[in-house]
């Protein structure tokens, strides 16, 4: 570690660290040896990467397959009005770099898969998991459980935040409790809404991005105590502010007394998001040109809408508004008589109301593939998208 | 009376009530007493068989009820019930 050394610049930069005492010249040649990789550059990956990366930390990796939209700028600051449409990582590292150039910024344009995960994540001594669904939460968790690497989670909704470290290995070499202590197993696929669906306040993962940054910087210079064993929860309405502890269960598939997780798995099919099984009806998709095309043909067919009424005033295609939770209620709004086309905002509770309309017997549905979403992109760009 | 805090994700089930009060002596009458008042929050909380969910977590105080008595782990007059549900965004 004393062979790492600093330049003038840099300990100028640095200064207001390394005179804190429990910190020092030490703390800071731990965050220039450390490697820290970041999955997902969103709401939380913004403020965490902005302060790795003010703060010294070495080399930083960053996992991101997404580009830059509109409706990101609310809340990951990390990004600019002209970076809208390109590649998330390259604008990354493009500011993180304007930011700090003393350190190595390595970048992944992927999705990061059960295929990957093990080659990526194996180079880097911390993750920090900022992701936004269930399947990529327990990969990046086992992932970093089979590699004995610490995993600094944190999470958003609405006005919710929660943080802990997990697989962390203590001074004695215990390891700590891992996501699936705390959560043995996802919820149901349409039960707990994504940000993309209910929201999330955007200085929320600003606080939560910051905190998950700290937890990295105290795991990486061994300062002050980690919250491995703890989870910390944040409501930003009340400002209830809690912490609770976590114990390892000995049923964890992955870590408990006796394993059955054996190695990454398919966790789009653990998480119940999988392709519908090959004996179930398929549900018909249309795609977005052609249902241009069939409003330009004249043809005769019911377009529904299972969107939010908030969501409908932000935009519509004039679609009849019924929303998810309401379908069963009121089947008298949908013919059975000629084609129904449902919509949503990205494809997912129309293809949930689809599966619930199937049972009841219909058999004139079809799914707008990509939602309003798709719509606006590939059709009508005057649709504000949300 | 003890207090449970709802969290963010079933506060649309409480009809935006962010606490709910109770004088039940355990977890399971709590959350039955919860359930009672607002019947919607049934099937977030509990499954087909009437039992919690795996995805949310129920602490008396700091402690995680697993480790205690789970829903028979007695509720004190100002013991405080928190409601901790498996959230994933991060975007």
């Amino acid at each position: 570690m004393n062979n790492i050394g600093f330049s003038a610049e840099e300990l100028a930069r640095y200064n207001r660290h390394i005179i804190i005492p429990e910190f020092g010249i030490e703390g800071q040649r731990r965050l220039k040896a450390a490697k820290v990789l970041v999955v997902g550059t969103g709401g939380l990956g913004s403020p965490a990467l902005l302060y790795l990366a003010a703060a010294g930390v070495g080399h930083i990796g960053i996992v991101d397959f997404d580009v830059v939209e509109d409706s990101n700028l609310h809340r990951q600051v990390l990004f600019s009005k002209e970076d809208v449409g390109y590649s998330k990582v390259e604008a990354a590292k493009k500011k993180l770099l304007a930011l700090n150039p003393h350190i190595h910024i390595e970048v992944f344009n992927t999705r990061l898969t059960a295929n990957n995960a093990l080659g990526i994540i194996s180079n880097y001594d911390v993750v920090a998991d900022g992701t936004d669904n269930f399947p990529t939460r327990y990969l990046v968790n086992d992932a970093c459980y089979f590699l004995r690497k610490p995993n600094v989670y944190a999470s958003i909704f609405q006005f919710e935040g929660q943080v802990s470290v997990f697989n962390y290995i203590d001074k004695n070499g215990e390891i700590g409790p891992n996501y699936r202590d705390i959560f043995a197993s996802p919820p149901p696929p349409g039960l707990v809404p994504s940000c993309a669906e209910g929201g999330v306040l955007g200085v929320l993962p600003g606080i939560i991005g910051s905190i998950q940054a700290l937890e990295v910087i105290k795991v990486v210079t061994g300062i002050g105590k980690v919250l491995s064993g703890r989870i910390f929860a944040f409501d930003a309405l009340t400002f209830q502010t809690r912490i609770f502890n976590i114990t390892k269960d000995p049923n964890n598939p992955l870590s408990g007394n006796n394993p059955t997780i054996l190695g990454l798995i398919d966790y789009e099919q653990f998480c119940g998001v999988a392709p519908a099984p090959a004996n179930a009806a398929p549900i018909k998709e249309i795609t977005a040109l052609e249902l241009k095309q069939l409003i330009e043909s004249g043809a005769n067919f019911e377009l529904i809408d299972v969107r939010e009424p908030f969501e409908y005033e932000i935009c519509n295609l004039g679609g009849k508004l019924i929303p998810l939770g309401e379908i069963k209620e009121r089947l008298d709004c949908i013919p059975r008589d000629k084609l129904v086309v449902v919509h949503c905002k990205m494809g997912g509770r129309s293809a949930k109301a689809i599966e619930l309309l199937l049972e009841l017997g219909y058999h004139n549905l079809v799914n707008l593939k990509g939602g309003i979403i798709a719509y606006a992109s590939e059709v009508d760009t005057s649709i504000p998208k949300y | 009376m003890a207090t449970i805090i709802i969290p963010t994700p079933l506060r649309k089930f409480t009809q935006s009530q962010f606490t709910f009060e109770t004088t039940a002596k355990t977890v399971g009458e709590a959350i039955n007493e919860l359930i009672n008042c607002y019947p919607e929050l049934k099937n977030q909380i509990l499954d087909e068989q009437n039992n919690f969910r795996p995805f949310i977590n129920f602490f008396v105080g700091d402690s995680d009820i697993r480790t205690l008595n789970k829903e028979q782990t007695p509720l004190g007059e100002n013991d405080v019930l928190s409601i901790i549900p498996a959230i994933a965004g991060g975007l």
